[in-house]
């Protein structure tokens, strides 16, 4: 039975969606404070689900050549080039070579990115960043989709079962993060699963796995965000003071994710929306609006009836 | 690191979260910058200066370990008063022979060893035969007896040479030399000394891009030197780890797949030099030396008895003389020159594509065209097989297939997963690794190869009588096999590199048990111990949870199962542990013998008062606060009296090919560079020489993540295909701007050599450098790339010519000087008209080349 919070709102979405005695809710968080941009990751989860290439692109976005998440691609790593005002040494040695160099950053779609600003101890960062299906607690996708082909795990995770999937494409405008994607040969939905046959045989998901620094962390959610909030502690100690957490937090427009990071600029600087909703969060009042407004069409015409009586 | 070994950098990034300080010096802006401390750009090729930076920083400052200094390193120790400095004769050192281009090195003796010194001949054969690399295991001879001043007040002593060579190479000349600004430079020797000494210790990192230099050896050497000087050898926590480029390439120099070695770093027989059993093992042992190493003898005998089993007696010397014999220079880059002037008929080719990986790509093809047969095994046909029908030199019209007459065999190897044996790694350890699956179709693995090959040619010369032939005959080949395929049992090749008691076939407990009278076989002494007990060491699987944190139960490392050599170090002269933080091992005054969490690398009862009579050498020769005991005088070796072609202190010498005047010394480059003068190799000009100019730019190479080196592993997968889909040139938009570059654009890269074409990447990761009052640009290429597989493109490695390090002729593929412009390159002939213009335009051709010596030098 639907709780009062089943569409938006924090809940335990596996309970929710009906699981007695369901195991704890596991996730990811993915920690890019430690990522080196090793790629292997992605390579994993193409290995393991059988995910075909992507094709064959130089994109000329540093060294991400993936994209973005796709139908073909369900761990993406961004690579973000910042280029912040150079130290005065550098600054000679640029104004020797005659040149106006712009700081241009190279590979995004704008040069004035939040946060561009910042750090005088270095004149460039390179931010690092696995991206994944953030398996939310209001999944939009789940929400939309008419087939059934979505469902949530008892493990409060979001997988497509491809057999089931017509093609709608509902899914794909519902997702706040635009992580789910169809197949162009076959028009399916795909997108990550947390690895749901290897985490139902106890075994970690693929991409956590084969990650050399930890940076991707499998495990129960809420210990997870324990951990998170301390890495968080210790990173502000040491000075790193942009370190956050992102779709960590029960009360946002999501419910918080169940794969959630740690970054070290905005949201937007990765290509995150600063802001995700799920787009039925709103279902309720839009019946209830809807409800009323068919109540007062229908005591408009009654009474229109009505009214014409003398 | 973390760009080409990033399952390795696991552990530096755990250490970061300790709170550890990660400092990256590159010329460009990496993976591993992204998350270092303090990322260091340099100019490639400068590394020298660097670091000699750092040591005048340690000896100014007096920031040494001077205890451990003084009783560990040969810094007290006198040499010949007729030594003179590269600060004395311009860049050279005394005995300078402008001829052959070696030195004599009688004056950089220890003081009274000089009749001891190699002779200008001898040195000559070293650098041809790439001596250097015989040190792997030890150091190279010198006497037992020594004259220390322990006060370091001798001005002839190694501290005070050592501070007077360094004394010029101050913060402002580490910026003029390496475009370091002295702040920056101040922070990363502050962040090294204060991690260093008594209580704390500083691991030094390297892969091997560092060795790819005219001076490779010696950029090593200078790590070494900053290592010993801070106390960090022999040490918990300390060491100078190379990251090697694949999979056991430690395994592939201890059981060795080079032209100059035996296994256990035995030199392989010269013809000249090793002309008898007695003069071979004599020129291991040298008698009257300290260490380990004077008990060669066993060694070499045991070696001889397990390749020649019942055939190798006292009487035939164990079959040495069925072992070939040197004449010079056979390494791999002279081999190409000799396929190109017709000298070499065929060739083997086993997980290597020189076509893409090595220098001077157009020569190794056309050396491979020349040739009547070649035989690749490899995982997929690579550029090396197919050279022939889609080379560069197709479109040339170098190569034309019809008349291209080398008969290709390819052979299909299996993986490693299909296959069984150990994996050697940078930490000497040994690893066993189970077969997963059985290889597909023909695919058979190197061991099947090797053996069935053996066997067919046994079988071809079984009759014959030819003296020739002999050592074939009587080679101990006998190995069980198993299967369809008849695959030989790996862990039986094991056991024999183990050793064993021939009587009684009981596996060696390691080399200490190894005789020099024919009762004793082993494969390689180093690795003696890994069979012991008959149980397979290398495949010991003990989580590190379960054990000390040493891990002594996983694997098996050599020598001995030693996780750190030299750890005798780990504790002062009287045998207790520097500090209880760093304790490793000890002397147990109570029981009398050595302890510790590591097996001591010490004699177990030798206690560390133990003084040598007059005269003793070998092992009893060793004092009992020697810790370095595979060195003649039991000393880490700030100063290398012997074993380096190209001096005893490193010296910051110029690339072979540089647009920079040396800021140093009038010497431009290393005056003792192996240098192949051929017009088919020609080498861009470099100051004094003239035209410099027109090769403006450093260039430099490296690996991506995403492939691996020649790409035959790589650039057939799809699915690390597409993450680096095609070859790239990073610029900096400085640069990008200087010539017209534009960023996805294409852009070509010229040298001597050849012309490739990349897609432009312009990024800030790269930026110029301001030295010596000029601004210089670097120019980075991955390697990976070639013609065939899923991503194809143009080689970098092409650019480069060949030059190598005297010591251990490894080539200078890691810096070079080039032009780049906006655009593809032309095709067809108009490929190598456009590369000849700018050869004329650089005035290099048959009739000159740079002389070794730089005018002005030596006065």
């Amino acid at each position: 039975m639907p709780g009062p919070n089943s569409l938006y709102g924090p809940v335990d979405p596996a309970p929710d969606a009906g699981y007695t005695d369901a195991p704890p809710r596991m996730g990811f968080f993915t920690d890019t404070s430690v990522c080196i941009g090793c790629k292997a990751c992605e390579v994993a989860c193409k290995e393991w689900n059988a995910v075909p290439d992507d094709g064959f692109d130089l994109l000329g976005m540093s060294y991400d050549n993936t994209g973005g998440l796709t139908a073909n691609s369900w761990r993406h790593v961004a690579f973000i080039e910042q280029a912040t005002p150079p130290s005065e040494a550098a600054m000679d040695v640029l104004r020797e070579a005659e040149r106006s160099v712009s700081t241009q950053f190279l590979g995004m779609p704008s040069s004035t990115l939040p946060g561009e600003t910042g750090r005088a101890d270095r004149d460039l960062r390179w931010l690092m960043m696995s991206n994944v299906c953030k398996h939310c607690t209001h999944a939009g996708c789940l929400d939309v989709c008419p087939t059934g082909s979505l469902f949530r795990t008892e493990f409060g995770t979001v997988v497509v079962q491809e057999d089931i999937c017509n093609g709608c494409g509902y899914c794909v405008s519902a997702c706040p993060y635009g992580v789910i994607d169809r197949r162009e040969d076959d028009g399916r939905a795909w997108k990550c699963t947390l690895c749901y046959d290897r985490i139902g045989e106890g075994m970690t998901p693929a991409c956590a796995q084969a990650c050399p620094t930890e940076s991707i962390q499998y495990g129960e959610l809420d210990e997870l965000r324990d951990r998170a909030a301390k890495r968080v502690e210790v990173l502000h100690q040491r000075g790193v003071s942009e370190a956050r957490l992102y779709g960590h937090d029960p009360a946002d427009g999501v419910g918080g994710d169940g794969a959630f990071f740690l970054l070290l600029d905005e949201p937007e600087v990765y290509g995150l929306p600063p802001d995700p909703v799920v787009p039925t969060r709103d279902l309720p009042s839009m019946w209830k609006h809807a409800g009323v407004a068919a109540l007062t069409m229908a005591a408009a015409v009654a009474a229109a009836f009505l009214g014409r009586r003398p | 690191m973390a760009e080409a070994h990033p399952v390795g950098f696991q552990w530096v990034m755990e250490a970061k979260k300790r709170g550890a300080t990660v400092i990256h010096v590159d010329p460009r802006f990496t993976r591993t910058s992204a998350v270092a401390d303090q990322y260091v750009p340099l100019r490639a090729g400068s590394d020298i200066a660097f670091l000699g930076g750092v040591i005048n920083y340690i000896l100014q400052n007096e920031l040494e370990f001077r205890e451990y200094v003084v009783a560990y390193t040969n810094a007290a120790t006198i040499v010949t008063e007729d030594f003179q400095d590269t600060e004395d004769l311009g860049g050279l050192f005394s005995g300078y022979d402008p001829e052959k281009g070696v030195y004599d090195p009688v004056s950089w003796q220890y003081q009274g060893h000089e009749k001891h010194a190699p002779s200008r001949g001898d040195t000559h054969t070293q650098r041809e035969t790439g001596a250097g690399l015989e040190q792997e295991s030890h150091g190279p001879p010198v006497p037992a007896g020594t004259n220390r001043d322990e006060t370091l007040q001798n001005p002839h002593c190694v501290y005070q040479i050592l501070k007077r060579h360094y004394s010029r190479y101050t913060p402002e000349v580490v910026e003029q030399v390496c475009g370091v600004p002295p702040e920056e430079f101040r922070k990363v020797c502050e962040a090294w000394t204060r991690n260093s000494g008594r209580e704390r210790t500083s691991a030094l990192v390297y892969s091997v891009g560092w060795t790819q230099h005219s001076v490779g050896v010696q950029y090593i050497r200078t790590g070494a030197i900053i290592q010993l000087l801070l106390g960090n050898m022999g040490r918990p926590g300390g060491g100078v780890m190379a990251l090697r480029g694949h999979a056991s390439i430690q395994g592939s120099t201890d059981i060795p797949t080079l032209f100059n070695l035996l296994p256990g770093y035995l030199p392989m027989p010269h013809h000249t030099q090793h002309e008898t059993f007695e003069k071979w093992v004599e020129a291991i042992r040298h008698p009257g030396q300290k260490g380990f190493w004077n008990n060669a003898r066993a060694y070499a005998v045991s070696l001889l008895k397990a390749y020649f089993g019942e055939f190798a007696t006292a009487d035939n010397d164990w079959g040495y003389n069925y072992l070939p014999r040197m004449t010079g220079d056979h390494g791999t880059y002279q081999q190409v020159l000799n396929m190109i002037d017709g000298k070499v008929k065929g060739y083997f080719l086993l997980g290597q594509n020189p076509a893409v990986g090595s220098a001077h790509g157009r020569a190794q093809r056309l050396g491979m065209a020349k040739l009547d047969w070649l035989v690749v095994r490899d995982l997929y046909m690579i550029e090396s097989a197919t050279f022939w029908k889609d080379s560069p030199e197709i479109e040339t019209g170098e190569i034309v297939t019809e008349e291209c007459a080398t008969e290709v065999f390819f052979l299909p190897a299996a993986s490693h997963a299909e296959k069984e044996g150990t994996f050697t790694q940078t930490q000497r350890m040994l690893q066993w690794r189970e077969k997963a699956l059985d290889p597909p179709g023909d695919c058979r693995s190197e061991l099947w190869f090797f053996y069935h090959l053996g066997r067919l040619v046994r079988e071809r010369v079984a009759t014959s009588t030819l003296e020739r032939d002999r050592g074939m005959r009587n080679i101990a080949w006998s190995y069980p096999t198993s299967g369809p395929h008849n695959e030989p049992d790996a862990s039986a090749v094991l056991k024999e590199i183990n050793g064993y008691d021939i009587a009684t076939s009981r596996p060696l407990s390691g080399y200490t048990e190894l005789k020099a009278d024919g009762s004793t076989s082993c494969g390689c002494w180093i690795y003696s111990g890994v069979y012991a007990d008959g149980v397979n060491q290398a495949a010991r699987r003990k989580p590190g949870s379960e054990q000390s944190w040493v891990a002594p139960e996983w694997g098996w490392a050599w020598p001995a199962n030693r996780r750190i050599l030299y750890n005798r170090a780990s504790a002062d002269p009287h045998g207790v542990p520097w500090s209880e933080k760093k304790a490793y091992v000890w002397w147990d005054a109570e029981k009398g013998e050595w302890t510790g969490h590591d097996n001591p690398d010490f004699e177990k009862t030798k206690a560390p008062s133990y003084r040598p009579e007059d005269g003793a050498v070998g092992v009893a020769g060793l004092r009992g606060d020697d810790p370095f005991i595979m060195q003649g005088d039991g000393k880490g070796w700030l100063y290398a009296p012997q074993g380096l072609i190209d001096g005893p202190l490193p010296t910051h010498y110029e690339p072979a090919e540089s647009p920079l005047r040396n800021p140093l010394y009038e010497q431009q480059a290393n005056p003792t560079r192996k240098v192949y003068d051929r017009p088919d190799n020609q080498l861009n000009p470099a100051p004094p020489e003239a035209h410099s100019q027109v090769f403006p730019y450093v260039f430099t190479t490296s690996r991506l993540t995403e492939h691996h080196t020649a790409g035959g592993m790589s650039r057939q997968l799809a699915y690390l295909s597409e993450l680096q889909p095609a070859m790239f040139v990073e610029v900096s938009p400085a640069l990008a701007e200087e010539r017209g570059l534009t960023h996805m654009g294409w852009a070509h890269v010229i040298t001597g050599r050849a012309a490739i074409e990349a897609r432009v990447l312009v990024t800030a990761r790269l930026r110029p450098l301001r030295l010596d009052g000029r601004v210089i640009h670097q120019i980075w290429l991955p390697y990976h790339w070639g013609g065939s597989g899923l991503t194809t493109g143009d080689s970098a490695n092409d650019l480069f010519g060949i030059t190598l390090d005297p010591n251990v002729l490894i080539q200078e593929s890691k810096v070079g000087t080039c032009d780049i412009r906006p655009g593809r390159r032309p095709t067809g002939r108009a490929l190598l008209d456009y590369v000849a213009d700018y050869l004329r335009r650089a005035g290099l051709d048959a009739s000159h080349y740079a002389p070794l010596e730089t005018p002005g030098a030596g006065d």
